[in-house]
């Protein structure tokens, strides 16, 4: 993780040893090298610039990663296939749905099932609520980090809105395990549809106000306009997607591109922008939470006519137990309890083996992609017939994205750089996974 | 692109491809890799110009040892394709891929960090997420997981594969 710079700042000294500015080119004597990070506030979480500068000036800037490395990765190799979810939905924190969905779309291909079409809306439903939820911890930590207040505290609140509808949902506000391999843990709780629908009403409101408080703002727009300039063609060279490709004019979204759980059917947009700085990732992001909405709305209004399973029927690939929401949290279903207790000795015999040896699956290999909040997602899965998976990579949006930051950053001022990592939007479990 | 039309254009040019749950793998000897990887950029119906994933798995007691996969896809053509490469045991070097795919750098740092694979070439090829002094490659099958010791009599938790769970 650690790096010398020396030998960076060499490559930089002209023949006579002297420094050239890259934004200027005059010539400079004396530049400091900092660290930014790994503790910095501004850092969503635990990423380490090292930064050569020049004044105000960086010069130089290396990212150094891998201090919430958690061997994500390493433990799925030695857990059940179901398992697996509970150790995936940890590695971006911040779009744990997303995490889920990919690992479990890419256990299901390798098992060849067909998720309930129920499952399938409701996937759609929580992911999309999740991508509102993330986009909103972007504007609200942003926001802090240049200086408004106020939007970090109006950005918590709406996104505790939707954590209160996950915790309705599944019982917990974040690393949820709710997708599984299958289908989906429960079905929604009788309220749920009724929560949604609040926050369907209140949402739009306040899209509209954040766009009041900043779209004109003259600080956010001296901030965030030229800020952290990223073209088309170098995001793709470095394989950066998601808003920021989208801000550099490139379409590029896998719900259309490569639909998946039915994308291809619901109506929205993808917001794309030509100007590629810091301040048209932050319009892509407002209007982004408004198509979301509009996709959870059409979730909501096919959930009243679609009923049905929300997991595979077939005994030897679905959860046995079935699970509720009581007060205190998810649980097993007394319902549920009292039959394999009680009524059915096979019953307990297979919740037991289906429990804790899991479902084999077949050998081979898939890679299964999703559009999370922060771009590609991607997840190699390989099987060797067990019934634990052999290798799963994730091939996480704010890893690969994350090497962008020199590009952005370079030439710029030191308060720039803090802005143009706000506008990537890096969230370090998924980074470090 | 059907995955069977991608599989056939492929096939023309390297045979040896296979198609399984609707995905594209073409399998090249280590030579051929970054060639393989340029053509398939360049090549004007497949334009798999985007490298999403570069990875790797790990498997002890076969030869290839270790298998690099090398994830491409086409925004503009939107299919996919995938590349494999194996590697012997007592030779774990491949090409590095960053000069073409400039997005490698850092996917091949972390299968060089996770794998011990050599990537020849690249630019840095340092430790990615695990500290500078750390011993050995985690995510080969071979390494030992580490257990837990308590304040207890001394009582130790053993690791995860030697509980007899799972």
């Amino acid at each position: 993780m650690a790096h010398d710079m020396d030998a960076a700042r060499d490559e930089l000294r002209e023949d006579d040893g002297h420094l050239r500015d890259p934004r200027t080119g005059e010539f400079r004597e004396e530049t400091m090298i900092i660290n930014m990070g790994p503790q910095h506030p501004s850092t969503h979480g635990v990423l380490r610039l090292l930064l050569e500068l020049d004044g105000e000036t960086v010069i130089r800037c290396k990212p150094i990663i891998g201090y919430l490395h958690t061997g994500i990765e390493k433990n799925t190799e030695y857990r059940t296939w179901m398992q697996g979810v509970t150790f995936v939905t940890r590695a971006d924190y911040l779009s744990p749905f997303f995490n889920e969905l990919g690992y479990c779309m890419a256990a299901e291909r390798l098992l060849g099932i067909e998720v309930p079409e129920r499952a399938q809306i409701i996937r759609v439903l929580v992911c999309e609520l999740t991508r509102i939820s993330s986009h909103l911890v972007w504007l609200a930590t942003g926001g802090l980090e240049l200086g408004a207040v106020s939007v970090m505290l109006y950005g918590f609140r709406e996104r505790e809105v939707i954590l209160d509808i996950f915790e309705a949902l599944t019982g917990l506000r974040m690393n949820h395990a709710y997708i599984r391999i299958g289908g989906v843990l429960m079905d929604l709780p009788d309220e749920g549809p009724r929560k949604i629908r609040e926050f369907l009403d209140l949402m739009p409101r306040r899209i509209d106000e954040f766009d009041t408080l900043l779209s004109k703002n003259p600080i956010w727009l001296e901030r965030n306009v030229g800020v952290g300039v990223m073209s088309a063609e170098r995001c793709l060279e470095l394989g950066v997607t998601g808003p920021v490709l989208r801000s550099a004019g490139v379409a590029a979204d896998l719900r259309k591109d490569m639909p998946y759980s039915g994308y291809e059917t619901y109506d929205f947009d993808v917001p794309v922008r030509t100007d590629a700085d810091a301040y048209a990732r932050y319009v892509l992001r407002l209007e982004e939470m408004r198509q979301s909405l509009r996709i959870v709305e059409q979730a909501l209004e096919r959930l009243e006519e679609v009923g049905g399973p929300i997991m595979v029927e077939d005994p030897k690939v679905r959860w046995p137990a079935k699970l509720t929401v009581g007060p205190d949290g998810i649980g097993n279903d007394e319902e549920y309890l009292r039959h394999i207790m009680e009524e059915s000795m096979e019953a307990l015999i297979h919740h037991f083996k289906i429990v804790t040896q899991g479902v084999s699956v077949p050998a081979g290999e898939v890679y299964q992609l999703v559009e999370s909040p922060r771009g590609e997602l991607g997840y190699y899965v390989n099987s060797q017939g067990d019934h634990r998976p052999y290798r799963v990579k994730i091939r996480d949006p704010s890893f690969v994205n994350l090497q962008a930051i020199p590009d952005m950053v370079e030439g710029s001022l030191v308060a720039d750089t803090i802005a143009a990592i706000a506008s990537l939007d890096p969230v370090m479990g998924g980074v470090d996974r | 692109m059907p995955v069977d039309d991608i599989a056939g254009r492929i096939r023309g040019s390297y045979p040896d491809v296979v198609v399984a749950r609707g995905e594209v793998t073409v399998i090249v000897g280590r030579d051929e890799l970054r060639d393989v990887l340029v053509w398939l950029r360049e090549d004007p119906e497949l334009q798999l110009g985007f490298l999403s994933c570069v990875t790797a798995t790990d498997h002890p007691d076969a030869d290839p040892r270790v298998w690099m996969v090398y994830e491409m896809r086409s925004m503009a053509r939107r299919h996919r394709a995938r590349v494999k490469v194996g590697l012997a045991e007592h030779d774990l070097h491949v090409p590095s891929v960053t000069d073409l795919f400039p997005t490698a750098d850092w996917q091949e740092r972390e299968v060089y960090d996770l794998f011990g694979v050599v990537f020849d070439g690249h630019p840095d090829l340092t430790r990615i997420l695990l500290p500078d002094d750390w011993e050995g490659h985690p995510l080969r099958k071979t390494e030992e997981l580490g257990g837990v010791n308590t304040r207890y009599h001394g009582a130790f938790i053993p690791p995860v594969d030697k509980r007899g769970m799972a």
